[in-house]
C-alpha cells in the first residue's frame, strides 16, 4: 500500500491528523507504540471500561469513540499499534524514512516495518518532568502521570494514602482518579501562590471565547467538586521537600515555598502517605522530530508554522510536542497538520485560540528557580546512573565544562537506559551557567534501546 | 478473561489485558527490581515507558518494561525480587 500520510502518535493529535488527512483523500497509516489507540489521554483498559468508569475517568470520550470509529472503519486508514518507531533516516528534501517494530513490548521477535512515506506527522506527545527532590527514588514515588495511567488503564491505586503534588491543572484529574479507584487523597500540594495563580489565569478575560472558557471550567470544576466531597485538602504555595522511608515511602515532608519556589525555613510539615505522586509539567517527546532534523524552538519543542510545518520538507507536527497545552490544542493542530500534510490548508485559527490557554497555564505555573534549594548534595538527580547533585557539582568544578556532552561523560548523568528523559531538563538547569547546548539532552538517534537481534533482521517490508 | 501468569515461580490469576506492572502492583508490590550500582529498590515511576526503572523479564528476555509490557496466558514473569515484604 502507498503511504501518503504517516502519523506517528495516537494521541488526540494523531487521531485528529489521521482523519483530517483522510478526508482530504489521503491515504493514511497511523502508528502507535501502544496497544490501545487514544494516547494518555484517553487512556483505557484494553478490554474496555465500564460505563461508570469512562463517566468518571474520561473526557471528551464521545470525540474518542467518533474518531476511533472513522478511522477503524476506513480502509484506506491503516492502523497499526504496538509499532514502536526506534530510528528515522534523513533523506534530502523529503520525509525521513521511518523504521518501526511491530509487536509486544520490548519483544525478542516483532516485525521490521519501514515505511517511506510522502508526507509525515509527529505526533509524539509528552512524558512527564518532575523536580528532583531527597528519597524521590525511593518505591512509592510516581510521577502523577503514572498515578493516572494507573488508575485509567488498570484501575489501580498506587497507594492507600496518596499525596498529589507539583504544579499544574492536571494535579487535580490524577487526584480525582486517585479518589475513584478507592485511595485515601491526603492532599493535593501546588508549589504556585494563588497569587501568580491568579495572575496567570485572570487577565484579559476578554481574549478567551466564553464557550472554550466554560468548557475548560467545567472539567476543572468538577474535579474540584469531587476533591471538596471527599474534603482532600488543596494548598497552594507549598512543595514536596523530601519522601521518607527506608525501602518504600512512608512520609513526606510538606513546606511552605516563597514566589520563587524557594523554600520557607521553619513551616516544614511531615505528611503520612504510602505515595507521592509528583507533577511539574512535561516534556514534549522530541526524539524522533530531532533526529529528523526539525529545528527546535527555544523551549525545546519542535518549531512549527501557521500549518503545523517542521523546519523538514514534508514533515508536520502535532500536539505536545510543538508545545504544551492541553488535548484540545493537540486536536486542534492535529486537525491542520492532518490538512495540511494531505495538502490542503486551513485549520490555524482554530490552533490560535487554544494557544491562549497554553500561555496562561505557563504563566501560572511553570517551574521557578527556587526548587534547586531544596536539592541536596546526596540528592539522586540521574536514576539511571545513580548520580547525585553533589556528584554533578564537583565534576562541574573539576572540569569547568558547560557542555552537556562532555558533562554526560564525565558525570555519567543522562547516560542510563532512559537515555536523559528523566533528568535531562534538571541537569541543563543545574548547571550555573547557561549549557552550551540547550537541548542537547533531547538528541537520541535511536529512539528506544532495541535489541540487535531484532534490528538485524531484514525488514519485512518496505513500504513507500 | 481470566489468564494464569507466574511471577517469581508462584502462579497467578490475572486479568488479559492486564500490563505487568498493573499485575504486580494490584497484588500490593511496590518494588520488583534493585539498581546497579547501590543496590536500591525500585518499582514503577514514569508509567508510560520512559524512565526505565520497572524493568522485569518476561519469558527469559530481560530488560522488559513491566509498564509497556500486557501479560501473556502462561507467561512467565522473573523480578528482580526486592519489596518490603
Ligand atoms: C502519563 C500522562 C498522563 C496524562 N493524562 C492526562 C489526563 O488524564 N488528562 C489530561 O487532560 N491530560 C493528560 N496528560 C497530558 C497529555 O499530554 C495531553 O492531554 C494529550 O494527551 C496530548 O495529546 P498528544 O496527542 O499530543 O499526545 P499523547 O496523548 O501523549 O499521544 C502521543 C502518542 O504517541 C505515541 N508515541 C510516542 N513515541 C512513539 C514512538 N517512538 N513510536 C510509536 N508511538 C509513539 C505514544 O504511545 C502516545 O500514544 C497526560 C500526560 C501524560 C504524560
Amino acid at each position: 500500500m502507498s503511504v501518503d500520510v504517516l502519523v506517528i502518535g495516537a494521541g488526540p493529535a494523531g487521531l485528529a491528523a489521521a482523519r483530517a488527512a483522510r478526508r482530504a483523500g489521503a491515504r493514511v497509516v497511523l502508528l502507535d507504540s501502544s496497544d490501545v489507540l487514544g494516547g494518555q489521554f484517553w487512556r483505557q483498559p484494553l478490554a474496555g471500561g465500564s460505563d461508570a468508569d469512562i463517566r468518571a475517568l474520561q473526557h471528551k470520550w464521545d470525540r474518542f469513540v467518533a474518531l476511533r470509529r472513522v478511522l477503524t472503519d476506513d480502509p484506506d486508514c491503516e492502523i497499526v499499534t504496538g509499532a514502536q518507531v526506534w530510528a528515522v533516516d534523513r533523506r534530502d528534501d523529503a520525509p525521513p524514512v521511518v523504521h518501526a517494530l511491530v509487536g509486544p513490548a520490548d519483544g525478542g521477535d516483532r516485525r521490521r516495518r519501514v515505511f517511506v512515506p510522502r508526507a509525515l506527522v509527529l505526533a509524539t506527545g509528552a512524558h512527564e518532568r518532575t523536580l528532583p527532590f531527597p528519597g524521590w527514588d525511593l518505591p512509592g514515588v510516581y510521577t502523577a502521570g503514572a498515578a493516572q495511567a494507573m488508575a485509567k488503564g488498570e484501575g489501580v491505586a498506587v497507594g492507600k494514602r496518596v499525596l498529589v503534588a507539583g504544579t499544574g491543572p492536571f494535579l487535580l484529574p490524577v487526584a480525582a482518579s486517585l479518589l475513584h479507584v478507592g485511595a485515601t487523597v491526603v492532599g493535593v500540594v501546588e508549589a504556585s501562590s494563588w497569587r501568580r495563580i491568579a495572575r496567570g489565569w485572570v487577565p484579559r478575560p476578554h481574549e478567551l471565547r466564553p464557550k472554550d472558557l466554560m468548557s475548560k471550567s467545567a472539567e476543572l470544576g468538577g474535579y474540584v467538586r469531587a476533591l471538596a466531597a471527599r474534603r482532600v485538602p488543596y494548598r497552594t504555595g507549598a512543595a514536596v521537600l523530601a519522601a521518607h522511608g527506608d525501602s518504600r515511602v512512608t512520609a513526606v515532608t510538606v513546606a511552605r515555598i516563597a514566589d520563587d519556589w524557594t523554600p520557607r525555613q521553619g513551616t516544614e510539615q511531615r505528611v503520612e502517605a504510602d505515595a507521592v505522586c509528583v507533577s511539574h509539567g512535561f516534556v514534549p517527546r522530541t526524539e524522533i522530530a530531532i533526529s529528523a532534523g526539525c529545528a527546535l524552538a527555544a523551549d525545546g519543542s519542535v518549531r512549527v508554522d501557521e500549518e503545523q510545518r517542521t523546519s523538514v520538507p514534508g514533515v508536520y507536527a502535532a500536539g505536545e510536542i510543538t508545545g504544551i497545552g492541553g488535548a484540545d490544542l493537540a486536536l486542534a493542530e492535529g486537525e491542520a497538520a492532518g490538512r495540511a500534510a494531505a495538502g490542503r490548508a486551513g485549520g490555524a485559527a482554530e490552533v490560535a485560540r487554544h494557544r491562549a490557554f497554553a500561555d496562561r497555564m505557563h504563566s501560572a505555573h511553570g517551574i521557578r528557580p527556587g526548587w534547586k534549594a531544596w536539592v541536596g548534595d546526596d540528592t539522586i538527580v540521574c536514576r539511571c546512573e545513580e548520580v547525585t547533585a553533589g556528584q554533578l557539582r564537583t565534576v562541574l568544578a573539576a572540569t569547568e565544562t558547560r557542555g552537556l556532552r562532555s558533562l554526560k561523560l564525565s558525570s555519567r548523568a543522562g547516560l542510563g537506559i532512559c537515555q536523559g528523559r528523566i533528568c535531562g531538563r534538571n541537569v541543563e538547569d543545574l548547571l550555573p551557567d547557561a549549557p552550551l547546548d540547550p537541548g542537547r539532552t533531547a538528541n537520541r538517534p535511536i529512539v528506544v534501546p532495541v535489541r540487535l537481534g531484532e534490528i538485524a533482521a531484514p525488514p519485512v517490508e518496505r513500504e513507500v | 478473561m481470566k489468564i494464569s501468569v507466574t511471577v517469581d515461580g508462584e502462579r497467578l490469576g490475572a486479568v488479559a489485558g492486564q500490563t505487568v506492572a498493573g499485575l504486580l502492583m494490584s497484588r500490593g508490590r511496590v518494588s520488583w527490581r534493585t539498581t546497579s550500582r547501590t543496590g536500591r529498590p525500585r518499582g514503577l515511576f514514569c508509567g508510560i515507558g520512559v524512565c526505565f526503572d520497572c524493568l522485569v523479564t518476561v519469558n527469559g528476555l530481560s530488560d522488559v518494561r513491566a509498564c509497556q509490557r500486557r501479560v501473556a496466558d502462561g507467561d512467565v514473569v522473573e523480578t528482580g525480587a526486592v519489596d518490603e515484604r
